[in-house]
């Protein structure tokens, strides 16, 4: 479906990330977001509050993260697309609620722009140390999709990819941005409405008055959605329930029902970027900001004639599984790069099962790795 | 003459004698008899003071009894 | 004349393949159900509009039991919920039905800041005086020297005067009714339904298993029989005078009842004056 050109703001533009996200919403259909400040996410909803009473829709500055967590989903189920935008400690406060989304497949979009961490941290200055909790950060069993931007450019594009896998999988998808791709200014493509594919909301063909069983999934696992206000009386709970929607508390209905939400998530495309990948000895494993260094890394060491190559993760929840299972029988080594002390590495690792070593370039944030930092682990790995 | 009267759901009460107590004209009374939960539920010992006003209806917390104005065969 | 087979007026509100309910005897948020569903026949509601959205509790369950599109979110969060529905569909009617402990304790920002916005949202809040659902807790309604799971020699922390709480924040409607004042209970959720702003009704209601039972203080019956002789009515007091005890004066009826523009109005109101023709209404945030 076509994106409604009353959100695109089609043109050339220098923005940078934090602008280019609001803009990604716009044009995917967001017409509600609930937020609350945080450094360095405040510019996103900031931009919503200015521009979305000119598309048509409501900002709300909420009280807390809690409540603009819940607020989102209050909305979606209203009818809207809608989300909303953190750091790390409105991200820990929020979890609570991704939980609540996935358990009711409420399709809503959680912007992190994640900063130095633990607590207060280091509010004006990068991280990426949030990216387990992006996975793991709620209780329970459950799945959720995560995306890297690594440009402004990105931080356009991966929204509106955000909010189509939310609609498509009934599910939280976490935009995982860092504070630099947050703060710096690019030139953002905004194309046409025409050339912006959006995936509408996934209602339900059966008539209400007892037809239509909310939680029954389709083919590939996710139930259509039922509007509200037209007398299709469903129920929406977070215990465990039945097809029904109804509160089914005993075992068989929580495996059935919790498989289910992991299981409709092993379709969700692996979206990454894979170069020079053929012969190499080593892969670079990046994202963010840090695939931005690492670049320049790998440059500099194929000037000195390493056979290197660079595996980018765009999506990074569900854990691009195989496609490192592949690499890591045809190369010596992996080398992982991130603004924190080995989170995603500890995943490449499991997914090479032991086929290839794996090297943390690790970095406790605040600022971006020096290239040469990545560049010894490569020639280190390559030895 | 009774002006109403009441439909009692007698496996659903829980013998919480609110309807009894709350009748403004004290149509009902609990049954010595047990429902299927091992409750006393409430039987018409009245009919005939019965006006149908509902009141019985509106403080049963189990839905369990209700009042409807007019005569049965209505 | 054929015979006609006559249903219980609130069945039709209720998802009959999930009565019985799992509350208590004697515990009165049944009763409340009763009140809410005379108040939708009697403000003859469009059904279809009605939103119920509850939080964790006995009371909370009651979204599980209405035939309405229901939603039963997380401890305290009913309110911020409620907001985005409401906000994102206003041709809704949202009410939130939830208790003392989650709207006041864990939801009691939430609470302040809706009163505060004046969204227009109908709460009902059923206090029975603990948390029951998880044993019968202190909670922030609590009278002080009563027993409670969490205060075995008896609570001495002083308690929130609900209605004078929620005016202060900045509620249109406050009122408090007890499970004994069905009739009366009916109409102030009818009054609501007719009324747009952020609207709010205590029922005091028995917890016959825990509260009741803890502090020897008899079953649901005889907590009803203590509500119909310690209550007087005084419509319109002022908020602080109306303060519970454990064993004193239990004043109930309407005290606010004032217009003040809801939060959508006054949103609506600034971005118009603002933007002027720029400035696209959201009717409803509705996506395709």
């Amino acid at each position: 479906m076509q994106a409604d050109p009353k959100g695109v703001l089609t043109g050339v533009h220098f923005m940078d990330g934090d602008h280019a996200c609001c803009e990604g919403a716009l044009a995917a259909g967001a017409r509600f977001a609930a937020g609350y400040p945080i450094t360095p996410s405040t510019e996103v909803v900031e931009r919503f509050a200015a521009r979305i009473p000119m598309v048509g829709g409501v900002f709300i500055q909420m009280e807390d993260e809690l409540a603009a967590s819940i607020a989102i989903q209050g909305a979606v189920w209203g009818g809207a697309k809608a989300f909303t935008v953190t750091s790390g400690p409105g991200f820990s406060l929020m979890m609570e609620h991704v939980g609540l989304a996935a358990m009711t497949e409420t399709p809503c979009v959680f912007v992190n722009v994640q900063r130095g961490g633990p607590s207060t941290g280091l509010p004006t200055l990068p991280g990426q140390a949030d990216m387990m909790q992006a996975r793991w950060g709620s209780h329970g069993d459950y799945g959720i999709i995560a995306l890297c931007p690594n440009s402004p450019q990105e931080c356009f594009d991966l929204t509106i990819e955000a909010f189509n896998q939310a609609e498509r999988f009934r599910v939280p998808v976490m935009l995982m941005m860092d504070e630099v791709v947050g703060h710096m200014t690019e030139k953002v493509v905004i194309p046409p409405a025409a050339k912006i594919d959006v995936f509408p909301r996934r209602l339900t063909t059966a008539k209400p008055d007892g037809d239509y069983i909310p939680f029954q999934p389709d083919d590939d696992l996710v139930p259509p959605m039922a509007p509200v206000g037209m007398g299709y009386n469903f129920h929406i709970t977070g215990l465990t329930h039945d097809e029904r929607g109804y509160p089914a508390m005993n075992a068989e209905t929580q495996d059935r029902l919790v498989r289910r939400l992991l299981k409709k998530l092993e379709t969700v495309p692996c979206l990454h970027e894979a170069e020079g990948i053929d012969g190499a000895d080593v892969v670079v494993v990046s994202y963010g900001i840090t695939s931005r260094v690492a670049q320049r890394a790998i440059g500099l060491a194929r000037e000195k004639g390493v056979r290197v190559g660079k595996f980018r993760i765009v999506t990074a929840w569900p854990f691009p599984d195989s496609e490192i299972r592949d690499l890591a029988v045809r190369v010596k080594a992996f080398v992982v790069p991130e603004l924190n002390l080995g989170q995603m590495s500890r995943e490449v690792e499991r997914a090479a099962a032991g086929q290839a070593r794996t090297i943390p370039v690790t970095h406790a944030g605040g600022s971006v790795h020096r290239p040469e930092q990545i560049l010894m682990a490569i020639e280190e790995a390559a030895r | 003459m009774a002006k109403g009267f009441v439909k009692i759901t007698v496996d659903r009460c829980k013998g919480c004698a609110f309807c009894v107590e709350f009748c403004p004209t004290k149509v009902l009374a609990l049954s010595s008899a047990f429902n299927s939960k091992g409750y006393h539920p409430p039987h018409v010992v009245a009919p005939e003071k019965c006006s149908g006003c509902d009141l019985c209806g509106m403080y049963c917390p189990d839905f369990a009894i209700f009042g409807v104005r007019g005569t049965e065969a209505d | 004349m054929s015979a006609v087979c006559i249903e219980n007026p609130v069945e039709q509100f209720l998802r009959m393949d999930r009565i019985p309910h799992i509350w208590c005897p004697g515990c009165g948020i049944g009763t409340t159900v009763n009140c809410f569903a005379r108040a939708l026949i009697e403000s003859k509601a469009d059904l279809q509009k009605v939103a119920v959205v509850s939080g964790i509790g006995c009371t909370g369950r009651v979204a599980g039991y209405t035939k309405l599109d229901s939603f039963h979110t997380t401890h305290g969060r009913a309110i911020p919920f409620a907001t985005g529905l409401k906000l994102a569909n206003p041709s809704l009617q949202v009410v939130v039905y939830s208790g003392d402990g989650d709207l006041f304790a864990i939801g009691g920002n939430h609470m302040i800041h809706a009163a505060r916005r004046n969204v227009d949202l109908k709460v009902v809040c059923v206090n029975n005086l603990v948390y029951a659902m998880t044993g019968g807790q202190t909670g922030p309604a609590t009278p002080d020297h009563v027993i409670t799971a969490t205060a075995p020699y008896g609570t001495y922390e002083p308690a929130f005067n609900l209605p004078q709480l929620v005016e202060a924040a900045g509620a249109c409607y406050v009122a408090r009714w007890t499970t004994f004042h069905v009739r009366q209970l009916a109409r102030s959720m009818a009054e609501m339904f007719a009324r747009r702003g952020f609207c709010f009704v205590e029922v005091l209601s028995p917890c016959p298993t825990l509260y009741q039972r803890r502090n020897k203080m008899g079953d649901g019956l005889d907590a009803m029989k203590a509500y119909k002789e310690l209550s007087k009515t005084r419509h319109g007091a002022p908020t602080s005078e109306v303060a519970l005890s454990r064993a004193g004066e239990i004043v109930v009826g309407k005290f606010v009842d004032r217009q003040r523009p809801d939060y959508g109005d006054l949103m609506r109101l600034q971005l118009s004056e603002t933007l002027g023709d720029r400035y696209a209404e959201p009717e409803a945030c509705t996506c395709g």
